[in-house]
C-alpha cells in the first residue's frame, strides 16, 4: 500500500471500494463548469441523461440546446456557439459522436480552431449488452489524429469530474472519453488532475504499466499480483492521451525497458499504439499490450467481456511478465 | 439603396473579371459557381451587410458564412473590392503561403467568419451562431449563409434545416444558389431537388424565389428575410452557372474547372479560353466597346 501515492482512494483494496460510472463525473463537473463560466453551454442528441447532461439542463435550461438525433448538426452548431465566444459542451454515444460525425469535428472544431468540447459517453465495452454496434473501441484512435485535439480518457468519477472543468478553461477543442457502467473510484478529491501531465502510482524498477481509463483498478490489481512474485512495477496513470506527458513516460521507460499498456480500446491508434511510437522515438523497450486488437465487440456483461477480451489483472501480470522476460533476454 | 442598380451590375462585371482572372492565376479552382454568384455577392457586401472591412470582428456586424466553399473565388473579389484587403493579393489563390486558401480559412483571413468546404456544414455553424447571438442579447446582426444546390444532398443540411425551423432562428437568411449542376452533372439527373421550395416550407421556413442576377431582387428579397422575425429564411436564387461568359454557361463541365492560356496536346485548345471570358466581360458581350478594346 505505501508503494501507492498518497492521494489515491483510502479504499483501494477494501472489498467494498466505491463504484460510479465516469459519465457521473462528467455531469458533475459540467454543472460545476456552468456555474464557474457563464459562457459554458451544453448540447445534445437526444440522450441528456444517458450522457449525464440532466443537472446542467435543469440548472442552466437557457444554455442547454437539445439538437435532437443528429450527430453532425451537433457539433457543427457548436462550432457555430463557439465562434460567437460560448465553451459548448456536447455529447452523446461515443459511436456517434465523434464516431460518425468526425468530418465535422475536424473542419469545423480542428481546423477552425473553435474550443468544442466532444464529450463521448458510453465508450469501450461498457455498454454491454448493446452489442459491437454501440461499443466504441475506435475514438482514440480517430480522435488523437486531429490537430489541435485535447484528448482526454478519465479512470474514475473524480477524474472525469476533474478533466472537465480543465477542459472547459481551454481554447482548444478536447475529446473526452467515458464509460457507461460502475467501475470503482481509485483517486480521490484532492488527487492532481492537469491536462498534459501522467501520474507515478506506484513506482518501480522492472516494468512500467501505463494505463489509462477505467481499467485503472485492474492494472492496480494487477501490481498485486506481481508483487507477489516479487516484480516491482513502476504504474502510471496517463489519462491524458494527447498531450502525452513525453518526459514522465520515457523517464519510467528507460529505467524499466519493460512496458504493458492497459485500455478499454482498439490497441491500434489507442494508448497502446501512443507508447509504441514514444517507445519508437525515444526509448526502446520490450511492450506488450492490452486492450482489444483488431475485432469488433458484441453483447455481454461488463465482467463478461472484460475477461473475453484479456483486460482483467490476471492478463496484465502476465503481459507484465513477458514484458519483463523480453527485456532481460538478449 | 445606397448604390445605384448600374453601379452594382458594374461592380459585379469587375468582380466576374477578378475571378477569372484568379482562377487563371491559380491555375485550379471552381468556375461555375464563382461567376454565378458573382451578383448575390456584389449585393451582399454592398448594399445588404452591415459591415466594416477595417474593423472585420466588429460585435454588431452581420456575418455572412459561405458553406460551399469552393466558390470562394467570388468572395475574395468582392472582399477585396469592398477593401478588406489590396486587389493585387488575389493573384495569390490557392497559391503556397497565401491567405486564400482553396477553400476558406478563418483563422487565415480577417473578415472569413468560418473554414468551409466540405459540404453540409455551413448551415449548421450559421445555425449555433443564430443561437448565440440570440444568448448575448444581440439582435443588430444578421446572419447569411450563402449554399449551393448540389450541397443539399448533404444529410447534415436537413439536420441544420430542422433544428433552425424548430427553433424559429429568424436571424437567419439561407442564399441557396439554385444553379442545377454539380459536378456529375445536372442536379435533376445526379439528385432530384423538386419540389425544392416545398422542402424548406416544411422545414418550417419561409421561401422567396429569386433570379439570382437581378440585383434589385437580391436586394429586396435580404430585405424581406431581415424583416420576417420568427422564422428563418431561404431565398432561392435561379442562377446561371458560369454566367458572363458564353462558353461556360449552364454547363456543368466548368463547375470545378478553370480557364486554359495554353494548349495541351491532346486536349481540346484552351490557349484563348481566359482571354476570350475577359473579353467577353469587359465588353458584356459585345454591347460596349470601351478602353479595353
Amino acid at each position: 500500500m505505501s508503494k501507492y501515492a498518497e492521494h489515491l482512494s483510502k479504499e483501494l483494496f477494501s472489498e467494498t471500494i466505491t463504484q460510479t460510472p465516469t459519465r457521473k463525473g462528467f455531469g458533475e463537473g459540467l454543472k460545476q463548469a456552468g456555474e464557474l463560466d457563464e459562457r459554458v453551454v451544453a448540447l445534445c442528441a437526444d440522450l441528456t441523461e444517458s450522457t449525464q447532461m440532466e443537472s446542467f439542463a435543469k440548472a442552466y435550461p437557457d444554455r442547454y440546446f437539445e439538437v435532437g438525433v443528429a450527430e453532425q448538426n451537433l457539433v457543427t452548431v457548436a462550432a457555430g456557439l463557439a465562434a460567437e465566444g460560448f465553451i459548448p459542451f456536447t455529447s452523446s454515444y461515443a459511436a456517434f459522436s465523434p464516431g460518425r460525425n468526425w468530418e465535422q469535428i475536424r473542419t469545423t472544431a480542428c481546423l477552425n480552431e473553435q474550443p468544442v468540447k466532444v464529450v463521448g459517453s458510453h465508450a469501450g465495452l461498457s455498454v454491454g449488452h448493446d452489442g459491437a454496434t454501440h461499443q466504441m473501441l475506435e475514438d482514440i484512435a480517430l480522435m488523437r489524429s486531429l490537430p489541435n485535439m485535447t484528448v482526454i480518457v478519465p479512470c474514475d468519477e473524480h477524474e472525469a469530474r476533474k478533466a472537465t472543468l480543465a477542459i472547459a478553461k481551454t481554447k482548444q477543442p478536447a475529446y473526452l472519453r467515458l464509460a457507461r457502467e460502475k467501475t470503482p473510484i481509485v483517486t480521490s478529491t484532492d488527487s492532481p488532475f492537469e491536462i498534459g501531465k501522467a501520474q507515478v502510482w506506484r513506482e518501480g524498477k522492472d516494468v512500467t504499466i501505463i494505463v489509462a481509463g477505467p481499467l485503472a483498478y485492474e492494472a492496480i490489481k494487477a501490481c498485486e499480483l506481481l508483487a507477489k512474485n516479487d516484480l516491482e512495477v513502476e504504474l502510471i496513470n496517463s489519462p491524458s492521451i494527447k498531450p502525452l506527458d513525453v518526459d514522465t513516460l520515457v523517464k519510467s521507460i528507460k529505467k524499466t525497458r519493460a512496458v504493458v499498456t492497459v485500455e478499454e480500446a482498439q490497441i491500434t491508434g489507442g494508448l497502446g499504439g501512443v507508447i509504441a511510437e514514444l517507445i519508437g522515438e525515444h526509448a526502446p523497450a520490450a511492450l506488450q499490450r492490452i486492450g482489444v486488437r483488431d475485432v469488433f465487440g458484441q453483447s455481454g456483461t461488463i465482467t463478461e467481456l472484460w475477461e473475453h477480451y484479456g483486460l482483467l489483472a490476471a492478463d496484465i501480470a502476465t503481459a507484465a511478465h513477458t514484458a519483463y522476460k523480453r527485456a532481460h533476454t538478449k | 439603396m445606397k448604390h445605384s442598380v448600374k453601379e452594382l451590375e458594374l461592380k459585379a462585371n469587375t468582380i466576374r473579371q477578378d475571378i477569372i482572372q484568379m482562377l487563371v492565376a491559380a491555375g485550379s479552382g471552381h468556375s461555375a459557381g464563382s461567376l454565378g454568384m458573382a451578383d448575390v455577392f456584389t449585393a451582399l457586401y454592398f448594399e445588404v451587410l452591415n459591415h466594416n472591412p477595417k474593423q472585420p470582428y466588429w460585435e454588431e456586424r452581420d456575418r455572412l458564412l459561405l458553406s460551399n466553399g469552393h466558390i470562394v473565388p467570388v468572395r475574395y473579389a468582392a472582399m477585396a473590392e469592398a477593401g478588406y484587403f489590396s486587389k493585387s493579393e488575389l493573384k495569390t489563390l490557392r497559391k503556397f503561403g497565401s491567405r486564400l486558401q482553396g477553400h476558406p480559412e478563418r483563422t487565415r483571413l480577417p473578415g472569413l467568419e468560418h473554414t468551409s468546404g466540405p459540404l453540409g456544414s455551413g448551415l449548421s455553424q450559421a445555425a449555433g451562431m443564430a443561437l448565440g447571438l440570440k444568448l448575448k442579447d444581440n439582435t443588430s446582426s444578421h446572419i447569411y449563409v450563402c449554399m449551393g444546390d448540389g450541397e443539399l444532398d448533404e444529410g447534415n443540411v436537413w439536420e441544420a434545416a430542422m433544428f433552425a425551423g424548430a427553433r424559429k432562428l429568424g436571424n437567419i437568411t439561407a442564399i441557396i444558389d439554385r444553379n442545377n449542376i454539380q459536378i456529375d452533372g445536372f442536379t435533376e439527373q445526379v439528385m432530384p431537388l423538386e419540389p425544392l421550395s416545398m422542402k424548406w416550407q416544411a422545414f418550417g421556413w419561409h421561401v422567396i424565389e429569386i433570379d439570382g442576377h437581378n440585383i434589385e431582387q437580391i436586394v429586396t428579397a435580404c430585405g424581406e428575410a431581415k424583416a420576417i422575425f420568427e422564422r428563418p429564411v431561404a431565398i432561392i436564387a435561379h442562377t446561371i452557372p458560369g454566367k458572363g461568359v458564353d462558353y461556360m454557361e449552364r454547363d456543368p463541365v466548368w463547375h470545378g474547372m478553370p480557364p486554359g492560356t495554353k494548349d495541351v496536346p491532346g486536349d481540346p485548345p484552351k490557349a484563348k479560353q481566359a482571354d476570350e471570358a475577359l473579353h467577353e466581360l469587359r465588353t458584356l458581350r459585345g454591347r460596349i466597346r470601351g478602353e479595353h478594346e
